[in-house]
């Protein structure tokens, strides 16, 4: 019945009109069934967009911002997500504030297969996008984005609270462009979840055992895939 | 163990030259001293531990500042910096060198329990073990990681060049992704011959304790080990307790720390002198412009220049300021442990945000400020900063004050739960080497402000305020009388500040300090902020170490809290008011 | 008695009632600006709430988020900046940044990577060819736009950048360069201070 694939945009970030068009497209009654269920979808993302309820996951400096946020100037209430859950069980957001280090990988990874589906969550600064200024560190993950996936991104080294809040701005239009024909969570089969990461002696990904275990035994192969970079000198040209 | 202040009769002054120390060691320990100068004096390792005996029983150096570490290629160095609470005044500066293959060093915590948390952390980044340690292990990386991060030859990851700034940036500077340099295009490296698959970690325990002075029950209860996971919506960030409980009271409490832990020196020996300033912002997070300050301070003492006076007095506002927002954040988190959600936070908050409005409008940043160069400031503050400045200070910040003292410190719920809980006696805060409102709370007049002025300070007038007893009480109470201190100072530095330059000196990107070494330490809202820098005269730090506060703040909460409840432990971790940045650093 | 309790309660009544009364005292005037700069002063009272998106507050001169590289766009015959139609900028005339590197070298994370430009005979020009910040390593600190001394690297204000993919994070010279009209615009009183040392400097 339900064989119409609508190609639902996800490059970049759709500005304004585009989105108020496409709102309008899928509210407009020109069919049978497909036009009940744009209205299903939308009282029903208009719901869980007007009361994501995140989890406080502060790590760092842009925790702090965060708190900002949900302070009396930057209300975050006026958004519907005043409510800070200290449990991922009743969260429906995990807000990744600030750096993310390789002790606290399992713990993050523990508590993200914790959440509930629908769950959602935001890199909130530059370290938890991609590293941020730390990212030589021998004890940080470049990026929370290699363990777990991210919604959105919201840079700044911290991003002030109205960066945030525009981050969360966009998060909300994503949620509108869901459908439920779509999610995953009404699909058959568990996700399993991420495998948690384990601290040996170094952060070892639990997906690529084999591929550690095969790569240091053969010195070459590890050679091999490293991109050979020569530090150019002063005045040498790099073809 | 049982810490006591030795009696000092007439101890004269010039006990921080450290020939004359030298000499009075010799007189007990004739071999001990290795070498003295005009800086340090250089100890035999094996006499150390009877030499800071000496020093503390009858000399007086009842304080450690400092336990760092320096690896000089062909051996190591142990830095101890020991102070006196009675005659202020400059550190005295021990080092012990030891050689590179298996490094010892006897461990000081029989005499400075102090001591504890800081040789762990000089185990986990050089390697350096410490005869006589109780439970020597890793404290900031987690047990089963290879290598020791602070060596010279350990190499990280994402390991480009040996200084910054790199050859790759300019001029073929290609955009390259540091995940493609790397063959596990991730951060990470294992040894040779790691077999991933079989690799079991190594289990997490918790030591044995005997509790000091636990509550003794009719019944035979068994103790449970609850964790206090990094993620807690009280724990300030991420840090971790291990606590033993017997029913609901506190047996042992062990805190886990490195969850936030982002290389902050291995990083800041890479960096170049002025490009450490941006990361000192995000050490203590909440006082960006007092970290930048204490960072000027020690490389200022370093080059032996001088800002010029405007540019004094504005590093005294800022820091005065940032001062005043911090102590009523603390005051805020503290009733959000205590269980009243977040109505007096966000009261604090307020006047935060304005105070944070004037740091955006002068140093570009709300949080991050990067406001202090060496020799000065970066820009000037203009007259509408100066008029609303006045106002806050003459007006607001007062107001606030008294209005948060009438409703938070009178409140009989909160007098019920914080008066006789989590004392540290005046002892025992000393000899932890705690700093700040902790150390001022348990009865020990000491501010850097007064004992080792720097900057401008010693033409204020303030008073430093103690408390008596040492529990949560005093700590919160304390807390208020130095914010009423910090408006104080506010209003005379605001009417004195004179119109001028404020920069010594050209705007120069690329500063060479000359050969040597310095510990430079501010009064930070949080406690001692030090930095010991160690330069070998090129343009990048050879070696850098923070001093931080919170870290050695910690090493007092079980003692804080063995005997109480649960709850009240929460409560306690938030009246040491610590930031898990400068923690884990 | 309860005395400290009821004080307490007295006082978070007395915020709760006056909240109501500067209500009143402004009705009908919503997102107003002037309003908002009036209630975000020192001096202000009140709701101290922004209401973002549909109030924002303005930034300060000082503020840094992400740098920009400053040209100097292509005038036509009338001495106006030529606009590109497809974009909507005007047309490149003049990138400002010689390629010096010393922004690169000062940058305390590293985040920028300069490529300098070359003449068709193989001899370096002062121009960028390539110029790269990848924002996700980029601390905000401001030390390029400090030490740049042809004040060609400035410090944008710009904070509305949340995105859903991470590769959008690589700024190449296109995304970084804005006009030098834009930053009259955004630093009014540094664009001032420079055109008369530039002027100063032209007459010699």
């Amino acid at each position: 019945m339900l064989q119409e694939q609508r190609p639902i945009p996800t490059q970049g970030i759709l500005s304004e009109e585009e989105w108020l068009a496409e709102q309008a497209q899928r509210s407009v009654w020109t069919g049978p069934l497909n036009k009940f269920i744009d209205l299903l979808d939308l009282i029903y993302n208009w719901g869980r967009r007007n009361s994501i309820w995140p989890m406080g996951f502060g790590l760092a400096c842009c925790a702090i911002e965060m708190m900002c946020t949900s302070a009396t100037r930057f209300d975050i209430a006026r958004f519907g997500m005043e409510l800070f859950r200290a449990t991922p069980r009743q969260a429906d957001l995990m807000i990744v504030a600030g750096t993310l280090t390789k002790k606290m990988a399992p713990a993050v990874v523990r508590l993200y297969n914790q959440m509930a589906e629908p769950k959602y969550v935001v890199a909130m600064g530059a370290c938890a996008s991609g590293g941020g200024p730390f990212k030589e560190g021998y004890n940080v993950v470049s990026g929370v984005d290699k363990l777990i996936p991210v919604d959105v991104y919201v840079p700044g080294c911290p991003p002030t609270p109205q960066a945030l809040l525009y981050g969360l701005m966009q998060l909300q239009k994503k949620i509108d462009r869901q459908s439920i024909r779509e999610v995953p969570w009404y699909r058959k089969g568990i996700s399993e979840g991420v495998p948690e990461p384990i601290l040996g002696p170094d952060l070892i990904d639990a997906r690529r055992l084999e591929e550690i275990t095969a790569f240091t035994a053969d010195p070459e192969k590890l050679a091999a895939r490293a991109l050979q970079l020569h530090t150019p000198t002063k005045g040498e040209k790099k073809e | 163990m049982v810490a006591h202040t030795p009696a000092v009769p007439d101890t004269p002054i010039h006990l921080t030259d450290p020939h004359v120390v030298a000499e009075h060691i010799k007189t007990q320990y004739p071999d001990a001293v290795e070498a003295v100068s005009a800086q340090s004096i250089v100890l035999k390792k094996e006499h150390l531990l009877d030499v800071a005996r000496y020093l503390h029983d009858t000399l007086a150096f009842d304080y450690l500042n400092n336990v760092t570490s320096v690896d000089w290629l062909d051996h190591f160095e142990v830095v101890y910096h020991l102070s006196s609470m009675e005659r202020g005044g400059a550190p005295l500066t021990l080092k012990v060198n030891t050689p590179r293959d298996n490094p010892s060093v006897p461990s000081l915590v029989p005499v400075y329990r102090g001591a504890d948390f800081q040789e762990r952390e000089v185990y986990d980044m050089m390697g350096i073990r410490f005869e006589g340690h109780p439970y020597l292990r890793r404290i900031l990386m987690w047990e089963g990681f290879e290598g020791y991060p602070l060596r010279k030859d350990y190499k990280e990851p994402y390991y480009e060049e040996e200084k910054k700034p790199f050859g790759s940036r300019w001029d073929q500077g290609y955009h390259i992704l540091a995940e493609d340099r790397n063959p596990w295009h991730d951060n990470v490296q294992y040894p040779a011959n790691f077999d991933a698959l079989a690799y079991k970690p190594p289990r997490d325990t918790v030591p044995v304790v005997e509790a000091t002075r636990a509550a003794l029950t009719r019944l035979r209860t068994d103790k449970i080990v609850l964790n206090f996971g990094p993620q807690h919506p009280s724990t300030h960030g991420v840090l971790r307790l291990k606590v033993t409980l017997d029913g609901e009271t506190v047996y042992a409490v062990e805190p886990v720390l490195g969850y936030l832990h982002r290389n902050h020196e291995k990083i800041g020996e890479r960096n170049t002198y002025l490009g450490n300033m941006p990361f000192t912002d995000r050490l203590d997070y909440f006082n960006a412009m007092a970290n930048n300050l204490a960072y000027a301070i020690t490389v200022e003492k370093m080059l032996g220049i001088k800002p010029p006076e405007r540019a004094e007095y504005i590093r005294v506002i800022m820091s005065e300021l940032s001062r005043w927002q911090n102590h009523a954040s603390a005051l805020g988190f503290i009733y959000n442990e205590l269980g009243a959600f977040y109505t007096p936070f966000m009261y604090a908050f307020e006047e935060r945000e304005l105070i944070l409005d004037l740091f955006e409008a002068v140093a570009g940043s709300r949080m991050m400020c990067n406001y202090m160069r060496f020799g000065g400031v970066a820009r000037d503050v203009t007259d509408d900063f100066m008029d609303k400045c006045k106002y806050l200070v003459n007006e607001r910040l007062p107001r606030r004050t008294d209005e948060l003292e009438t409703y938070m410190a009178k409140n009989e719920l909160f007098l019920s739960r914080a008066k006789n809980i989590g004392i540290l006696p005046r002892d025992l805060a000393i000899n932890y080497s705690t700093a700040g409102p902790v150390l001022r709370a348990s009865g020990v007049k000491y501010d850097i402000r007064r004992a080792e002025p720097y900057s401008i300070y010693d033409r204020f007038e303030f008073d430093i305020p103690t408390g008596t007893v040492g529990d949560l009480y005093d700590r919160f109470m304390v807390r208020f009388a130095e914010m009423r201190q910090s408006i104080k100072i506010l209003k005379q530095a605001l009417e004195q500040i004179p119109p001028g330059e404020i920069m010594t000196g050209k705007k120069n990107y690329q500063v060479r300090v000359p050969k040597g070494d310095a510990y430079g330490r501010a009064e930070n809202p949080k406690g001692e902020l030090g930095f010991y820098i160690v330069s070998d005269g090129s343009p990048n730090p050879y070696r850098y170490h923070v001093r931080a506060p919170s870290f050695i703040n910690l090493t007092a909460l079980n003692q804080m809290c063995v005997g109480h409840k649960v709850a009240d432990m929460i409560v306690i971790l938030g009246s040491i008011d610590i930031v898990m940045g400068e923690v884990d650093r | 008695m309860a005395l400290g309790l009821l004080n307490g309660l007295r006082y978070t009544a007395s915020r709760l009632v006056k909240t109501y009364l500067s209500d009143l005292k402004h009705l009908g005037r919503r997102y107003d600006d002037a309003l908002l700069k009036e209630r975000q002063s020192v001096r202000g009272s009140g709701i101290f709430t922004v209401q973002y998106p549909e109030e924002r507050l303005p930034a300060p001169e000082n503020f840094r988020f992400i740098p920009f590289l400053v040209y100097e766009p292509a005038l036509d015959e009338n001495g106006q900046p030529k606009i590109d139609p497809t974009t909507g900028k005007p047309v490149i005339g003049k990138q400002r940044c010689t390629a010096c590197g010393i922004c690169a070298k000062v940058c305390p994370p590293q985040c920028i990577w300069i490529v300098r430009a070359t003449t068709p005979e193989g001899k370096p020009k002062p121009q960028p060819a390539e110029f790269y910040i990848d924002i996700d390593v980029c601390m905000n600190c401001g030390l390029c736009a400090e030490f740049c001394p042809f004040d060609s690297i400035k410090m944008d204000h710009v904070y509305e950048l949340a995105g859903y993919e991470r590769q959008s994070h690589i700024f190449d010279i296109h995304t970084l360069s804005k006009p030098a009209s834009y930053h009259a615009q955004i630093h009014p009183t540094d664009w001032a201070r420079e055109e008369v040392q530039r002027k100063a400097k032209a007459k010699k």
